[in-house]
């Protein structure tokens, strides 16, 4: 691609701007302040991920949320590079969180745009399967008891089941695409 | 003996025999009973939360039910674990319409959230119910000044106006708590910053890149051995260093134990007793420091 041709796909273009988004996101929780966002900069300035990655900065995730880019934030993988570390939540002067803003967009690319890594669906389902989002296997139990470890309880996945169910994410899991890795 | 709930998680019972034997071995000496619940689950940490927060919740919520039922507050030792349930349990205590909605979900698994209870770290315990004093009180075996860089790890403090632990910008409770057993703790370059472990397995090169970095710092300070608390900190920076080897050429053979670990052998605990061969990194010069 020239020089040329990839600032013109830069360019916003109206018709991709969702006026009404960030008043949207400004209900969901984590999102409640994302219009009080000023720019400064100290979440991408701190951001641990963003002094080692070209792509991911905290501050443009919350600007694109204010210009309403919807599909094209849920659309970055760029957003799965968060790791939750929570110092931008800490450090802005604004009490925007940050970090709950990328939650809360990572729960809408699930319900929406349906393609995200493949470590968490994997995760997803080893807890519905064992109760644990890492797989405890029966070598792992064996090396417990051999160290006189105490067997580990067993959690009710009945229990788990019914909770998936009922907030739909069950279902959400099942219409995932995925992604094994994330260009940083 | 103050009992508590032990909250084990995933993490450490299949991978880290190492940290849940010193453990399960030094809090009882402090008079800590920790009492496995039948039933508890996973603590449904960030990539969970990142898939649906309800969902979350609830589960987070499913096991402070379980402790609530069997009248104890729950301790963690991992600080994934810490972060999602305390997060979770302060967010249902304070804002009454989640907490509605929550136990609407959990209603369907019999259970119902009260907010009657307390989830802590063992950092937490060891501060506050057992105290600073009693614990150097009972260091049979001090650590001979070895010099320490703690890591916390991200998750022990922050979001810190939901988990509430220590001042975020300036920790105490972790160095302390290694003082403590005789030994330094040191300071060294981006001390507080995050270990990059929660993007393994998707994100690998930007991981090691900043574990790596974390190594360097504590070397460069002079550091006997980075301490940690949190699992996946540990594997990030432990078995990293197998991986940054393999990719960037580059040895720092820099031990990593838990604290918990090192509270172990300061009381008096054999090292044989504790699995220490589980760490990639060896321990053996170090321990040649201190036994």
């Amino acid at each position: 691609m020239s020089e040329v041709q990839e600032k013109v796909s830069n360019v916003i273009k109206a018709k991709e701007v969702d006026p009404k988004f960030k008043y949207k996101m400004s209900k969901m929780h984590g999102a409640e302040k994302v219009m009080l966002c000023f720019q400064c900069g100290t979440c991408t300035a701190d951001c641990p991920i963003a002094r080692f990655s070209e792509f991911y900065r905290p501050r443009r995730i919350a600007r694109m949320v204010q210009f309403g880019l919807k599909d094209r934030l849920l659309s970055d993988k760029a957003l799965w590079l968060c790791s939750n570390c929570f110092t931008c939540v800490d450090h802005c002067p604004q009490n925007v969180e940050i970090a709950g803003i990328v939650r809360v967009l990572r729960n809408l690319t699930v319900k929406e745009n349906k393609v995200i890594p493949l470590v968490y669906t994997v995760l997803a389902s080893n807890l519905l399967k064992g109760g644990y989002v890492y797989e405890i296997r029966e070598m792992h139990h064996k090396k417990r008891a051999g160290l006189g470890l105490p067997p580990l309880p067993k959690p009710n996945l009945e229990d788990i089941e019914k909770i998936f169910q009922i907030t739909g994410s069950s279902n959400l899991l099942k219409g995932v695409e995925t992604f094994e890795k994330v260009e940083s | 003996m103050t009992s508590y709930a032990l909250f084990l998680g995933c993490t450490i019972p299949a991978r880290q025999p190492h940290y849940e034997l010193s453990a399960r071995k030094a809090l009882p000496k402090l008079g800590i009973d920790l009492v496995d619940l039948d039933n508890m689950t996973c603590c449904a940490p960030p990539p969970l939360q990142s898939i649906d927060l309800e969902t979350s919740l609830a589960i987070a919520a499913y096991n402070i039910c379980l402790a609530e039922e069997a009248d104890l507050n729950i301790v963690t030792l991992c600080t994934g674990c810490f972060e999602s349930l305390a997060m979770a349990n302060t967010m249902l205590k304070e804002n009454n319409e989640l907490r509605e909605r929550i136990n609407k979900i959990l209603s369907n698994a019999g259970k119902e959230f009260k907010g009657s209870k307390e989830v802590k770290h063992y950092l937490q315990v060891l501060m506050k119910d057992v105290g600073l004093e009693q614990v150097k009180s009972q260091v049979t075996n001090p650590l001979n000044n070895l010099k320490i860089a703690a890591f916390s790890g991200c998750h022990l403090l922050r979001p810190s106006k939901l988990l509430r632990f220590d001042d975020p910008e300036r920790p105490r409770i972790f160095d302390d708590l290694i003082e403590a057993l005789g030994s330094e703790s040191i300071w060294y370059r981006n001390k507080l910053k995050c270990c990059g472990g929660l993007l393994r397995g998707y994100a690998d090169d930007l991981a090691l890149q900043i574990a790596k970095e974390k190594i360097v710092n504590a070397k460069k300070a002079g550091a006997d051995c980075i301490s940690t608390l949190c699992p996946f900190c540990f594997v990030a920076l432990d078995m990293g260093q197998l991986q940054i080897r393999a990719k960037f050429k580059e040895e720092y053979d820099m031990p990593v134990l838990h604290y918990a670990e090192l509270l172990a052998l300061a009381l008096g605990i054999e090292p044989k007793e504790l699995a220490l061969e589980s760490h990639k990194i060896k321990t053996d010069k170090l321990l040649q420091k201190i036994v």
